[in-house]
Order: structure tokens, then sequence, then C-alpha cells
């Protein structure tokens, strides 16, 4: 049933629904109103879960380790400076093969301190080894929780994974979603059976120290097992399309990219400014298309590829920025390494960073920049500042 | 050993992990200086050194080169090569 709803409500229904059995996490911008709705719901027995409350991120994501090393499904939400604190233990949570889901509102990165909306930080932390989601509205934030579940949980899989969403573009907007019911997700996702667990029965360690003669080895297990949860997502996908009507069931999604002269590769809400302004371009006889990345882990390479065959000229919007690399970006080099060889030319565009808005024009301007090979830059400077 | 996922372990002993791909100075004891006083094997933190019949012998499975042995021989009978591996 369609519900007018703001997103970060939207996450925590679709959280509740999968019934994780434990909860923790601290409030940060934009994130906030996820886990005050999670509590809510603890609180008001519409959740039988276990709502742990902790002093900090890095506290929220240990908590959520143990608790899913003795086997129970668990959940957790941050934002920014909060993933940031946490990144000793988001690496610990793949190496140990935790299945946890974490629902990322993307912001910024100080200094300088802002709590508006980019892409710098989960994606600064995509080698980590936990998947990647990115949607571009509410209704597609909410079900990628579901197909996170029960991608991550997979025994060939169990991997944690991140469903990032821009922060106060998605998370504070309110838009028509559908949420499905207990039934319905019931029947999606089944409980969870751990593969390992702690259980004083049976003894067992868990994230044990590895000497030079193994460490290699778990490393290039735990990537084989990142390659495998994109089949794991497809197939969670697809399953979730003919039972709900939405088909998740690829890792992208193209539009208009048929005889497109030049592509944008995106992630995430401005998806949407891009498939107007594309619209608005066509209509003025300029050949634009779309592939926006819904996988960022495990990186869809092949199906990027096929994406943008034939196209001269690609134009990757970038809300991030990786310091002191060449392209800038960094999407950018992944699709570049994608097409190699193909003699398409990609370039990557630094913009919104900090919330700065991405409006119909700036696209345009974009891919007028793109088919004159002008390329591995920031759009929208304000020079007068500089 | 397999992996096992999740990097995790039921209880066992450190001697699962051998520890003698860290070596890169490998001991050689000189018999006819040795003194057979046993330093060495007590000494040494792998308990990598064991005698037989009057010949000290080197567990190469768990040594790791640390040269603990050769630097506590009484008799400078053991000195450490670098290994060609």
């Amino acid at each position: 049933m369609l519900q007018i709803m703001e997103g970060s409500h939207a996450v925590a229904e679709a959280a509740k629904l999968c019934r994780p059995e434990v909860v923790s996490a601290y409030p940060i911008t934009p994130q906030t109103h996820i886990v005050e709705r999670l509590a809510d719901f603890v609180a008001d027995g519409e959740l039988d879960a276990e709502y742990i409350c902790v002093e900090s991120e890095l506290s929220a994501l240990s908590v959520c380790l143990g608790s899913s090393a003795t086997g129970s499904r668990v959940y957790s939400a941050t934002s920014s400076q909060g993933l940031m604190l946490m990144a000793e233990v988001v690496f610990n949570v793949a190496g140990m093969r935790q299945p946890i889901v974490m629902s990322i509102a993307n912001r910024a990165l100080g200094a300088p301190l802002s709590i508006w909306n980019d892409q710098q930080d989960s994606i600064s932390l995509r080698d980590a080894g936990w998947f990647h989601l990115y949607g571009e509205d509410v209704q597609e934030m909410t079900d990628q929780h579901f197909i996170a579940y029960k991608a991550a949980e997979q025994h060939d899989v169990l991997l944690p994974g991140f469903v990032c969403f821009d922060g106060f573009i998605l998370s504070h907007t309110y838009e028509p979603v559908d949420i499905p019911t207990q039934e319905e997700i019931d029947a999606f996702l089944p409980p969870y059976v751990p593969y390992n667990k702690l259980d004083a029965k049976a003894p067992l360690s868990m994230g044990m120290y590895a000497t030079p003669d193994y460490y290699m080895e778990f490393r290039y297990e735990t990537d084989a097992a990142l390659q495998r949860a994109g089949d794991a997502i497809s197939a969670a996908g697809k399953e979730f399309g003919e039972m709900f009507g939405r088909d998740y069931s690829t890792h992208t999604e193209s539009y208009r990219m048929d005889d497109a002269d030049v592509a944008f590769v995106a992630l995430g809400s401005i998806c949407g400014t891009v498939k107007d302004a594309i619209d608005e371009m066509r209509a003025d006889g300029i050949k634009a298309g779309l592939v926006k990345i819904r996988t960022l882990r495990p990186f869809p390479a092949e199906e990027i590829a096929k994406a943008l065959a034939g196209v001269p000229t690609v134009a990757v919007l970038e809300k991030n920025i990786s310091l002191g690399s060449a392209m800038k970006g960094a999407v950018g080099p992944e699709v570049k390494d994608a097409v190699t060889g193909t003699g398409i030319d990609v370039y990557s565009y630094i913009v919104g960073l900090g919330g700065r808005d991405i409006r119909k024009k700036d696209i345009r301007g974009i891919a007028a920049l793109a088919e004159k090979g002008k390329g591995n830059m920031f759009y929208g400077l304000r020079t007068e500042v500089l | 050993m397999a992996l096992r996922i999740g990097c995790a372990a039921e209880p066992g002993r450190a001697r699962d992990n051998k520890t003698g791909s860290w070596r890169v100075f490998m001991p050689v004891v000189d018999l006819e200086k040795c003194i057979l006083c046993g330093n060495c094997i007590l000494l040494c933190p792998e308990t990598a050194v064991s005698e037989n019949d009057g010949q000290i012998l080197f567990d190469l499975d768990f040594c790791k080169g640390c040269g603990v042995c050769a630097r506590e021989c009484p008799a400078e009978a053991i000195s450490m090569i670098q290994e060609e591996k």
C-alpha cells in the first residue's frame, strides 16, 4: 500500500520488517530519524529486538559485531563521521563474515564540517569488504534493505552490506512509498541461519590471528565471497521483483542509452535530476543517456561495459573526491577500467560536494565539456571565493 | 589446516601455526664445538630445539631464526646462516 512517508521512516519500517534481533546505533545527522523511529518501535512493542544504547559509533558497530557473532540478525545505521569512527570495526565485520546490514545516510566528511550530502563517507570505505547498494529514491532505498539481508545471509556470501542513500535529499524527503506487509517480507526473507556462532557448548573464537602463512588466503576468500555477493544481490533482486513488481535483478539501470552520444554514470538521488536533464537534452537533439549504478561493490564491470558499449563519451558524476588522484573521482577510474580497450573516453566530474545543489543546467554543462574532451575536474566551483 | 569462514577457530594449539616461514637466518650447529649444555633447548622461544643421541636438532617448521640460541651458546657452536628459500 502506498503511503506518504519520510525516507528515514521508510527505512526504519523496512528494518523493522526484516525482524532484526539486535539494533545498536548512535544518532548522527542525517541518519537520526531512522534509529529514533526504531527505538520507538522497540519501546512500543512493535519490534521484538534488543535496542542497545551506546556512547559512540565505534561501540555501536562493535555491539553489532558481537551480537551477529552469536547468531542474531543485526541492524545499524550511521552517517559521515560516525562511519569513520566505526571504520576499524567495519573491516573486522567483513573479515569475520558477519552479515550485518547498515544504512548509510550519505553525508560529507570534515573538515570543513558539513552536515549536508555527498557520498564521501561510504565511498571512502569501498575497500572494506562490505557490498554497497545505492538507492535513487525512497522506494528503491527501502526495497534494498530487504534485498541486502537476503543476499548477505546466503551461506556462500556471509558478508555485510551498506544500503546507501543521500542524506537529507532522500532521508528527509516525503515520497509515496509502498511498504510491504510483515507477512510478505516473512515470505521473502526467512529467519537467519548462522554459519558460525558463539556457543558456550561448542567453544569457538572468531576473528582469529592469522600468521603470514594464512592471512592472504583469508583476504582472497573474502574477495571471492564479495564477488559471489553480486550474484546473490541479483538473485534476491529478481525474486523481490517477482513478489513485489519492482525488479532489482541488475546492478545498473540504463536510461535512454540507445544511440546515446554522451552517457552519464551516477549513483543515488542525482540520477533523478540527470533523467530529467536527459529528457530536455533529447528534446533539443542532444543524444544523452544515463547508466545508474545501484551496486558499487562488487563493482559490476561487465554490466557497465555492456551498457556503455558504443557510446563515445562517458561523464561520471562523482559526489566524492579521491583527493590527490589523477581522475579526482573514485568511481571514474573503475568505469574507465571496465571499458579499457574500447576507445570510450571516460571523465570524472566532481559535483555537489557538501550538499551543493546539482541542477539540470549543470548536467548539460558537463555533457558539453565531456564532448569537448575536458574532464577530470571539479564542476561548479565558485571561482570568486578562491 | 584449512581456512574456516570468518577467521573462526575451535580451541586448539598454538603449534597449529607454524612460524618457520618467518625465518631469514637459519641456525647451524658445529657439533665439534657443541658441549651439549642444553642452553639452546632451554632458551628457544619456540621450543624448536631438541637433542637426540648427541645431535642438536632444529625444527625448521617452527624456528623463526631469532638467533637467541646462537647468542646464548657458551661454546659459540651455533652460527646463523642466511637461508636461500
